[in-house]
């Protein structure tokens, strides 16, 4: 019998700690296969957040390093400087890049540091129980918006690649969707463009991933999906909105399909 | 044609392979795994085009597919 799809080498398969239907692990796997393809498993080194994805480590037989709430963009800044044969990666959530570590993802993208930032955008704080991220839709329940989120109280969701997409020192940014094969497919190629950015010295890569979180959002994971499809890409338009290798480079992004 | 090997093990029942399948060939099954959950099952009467779309969706890589 001859294999038509087999589970990755660099991921290792053990039962995750992440809920069913969880795009953690969907993330995970595409981003083994691509370690895998671009043969680059022994010189890379991921920088793990705090969230649901705090133990990425435990799944992928890379060397990975832990940072502070938010702080990954630092230290991969640091471990890049030092060993910049190195493929340096950080996998982080909306709460921990994009409320906590605002600050760090912001700067290491103006100095164009030549890393890659994959960034799980699943609009709630999955971690500690489901409360209001920055990327929270407006009118979406949480834990602490009870009755939906309020823009008067609760200010607007915040639209990551847009806003870095002003900043001249990010070469490629794009966001794209775990909803439909086609959607996971379309990650993958935007993931491996992030480290194509990072192997060709092109700079500062992002790939934002609208991604489920079933039971933060109270739905089951095959009405999560339809949640993205429907709801999630109205405020999060898919698409790149920097490229390096093309002229997309419209400060505020006028996002193209990718 | 192709078929399917699901890691019962792994799997959690969420049922994301499901609704992708061309095919209808993936459903529950009434078992739990070692860890207490449902899982899924290749209906071994039902045909496999190999297209992957439920290993792609799969968040605990639980699906292989053999030709
Ligand atoms: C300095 C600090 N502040 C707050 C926390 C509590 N905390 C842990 S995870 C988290 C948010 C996680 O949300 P996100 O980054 O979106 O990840 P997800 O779990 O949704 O994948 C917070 C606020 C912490 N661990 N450390
Ligand atoms: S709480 Fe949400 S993000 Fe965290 S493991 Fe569960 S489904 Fe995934
Ligand atoms: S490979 Fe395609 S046809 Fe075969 S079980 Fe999976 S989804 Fe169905
Ligand atoms: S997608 Fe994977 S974990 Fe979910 S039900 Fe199917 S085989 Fe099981
Ligand atoms: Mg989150």
């Amino acid at each position: 019998m001859q294999a038509l799809y087999s589970a990755p080498e660099t991921l290792i398969r053990t039962p995750s700690h992440y809920c069913p239907g969880c795009g953690h692990g969907i993330a995970h796997r595409l981003l083994a296969e691509i370690i895998d393809e671009l043969g680059i498993r022994g010189k890379t080194i991921g920088l793990a957040p705090v969230g649901c994805s705090v133990l990425a480590y435990n799944y992928l037989d890379i060397d990975m390093c832990e940072a502070a709430h938010g702080r990954p963009p630092a230290i991969a800044t640091g471990i890049k400087r030092v060993h910049p044969d190195n493929i340096v990666f950080t996998y982080q959530g909306d709460g921990d890049l994009a409320a906590i570590g605002m600050a760090e993802i912001v700067h290491a993208a103006s100095r164009a540091e030549n890393i890659t930032v994959i960034f799980i955008n699943n609009a709630i704080y999955g971690m500690t129980n489901g409360q209001l991220a920055p990327t929270t839709l407006l009118n979406q329940r949480t834990t602490t918006t009870p009755e939906g989120r309020d823009p008067l109280t609760h200010g607007y969701p915040i639209r990551i690649c847009e806003l870095l997409a002003t900043l001249e020192g990010a070469s490629f940014l794009a966001r794209t969707s775990l909803s439909s094969p086609k959607d996971v497919s379309q990650t993958k190629e935007a993931l491996k463009k992030g480290f194509k950015t990072q192997i060709e010295k092109k700079g500062f890569s992002l790939i934002e991933v609208l991604s489920p979180c079933p039971v933060y959002w109270r739905m089951s994971p095959v009405e999560s999906l339809k949640f993205i499809e429907e709801k999630m890409t109205q405020t999060f338009p898919l698409g790149v909105f920097k490229d390096w290798e093309k002229t997309v480079s419209a400060p505020g992004g006028q996002a193209t399909k990718v | 044609m192709a078929r399917v090997s699901i890691a019962v093990g792994l799997c959690k029942g969420c049922e994301l392979c499901i609704p992708f399948c061309p095919h209808d060939s993936l459903t529950m099954s009434r078992h739990l795994n070692e860890h207490g959950l449902p899982t899924v099952y290749f209906k071994e009467d039902h045909p496999c085009s190999g297209c992957k779309y439920c290993a792609v969706m799969c968040p605990e890589a639980a699906i292989e597919i053999f030709k």
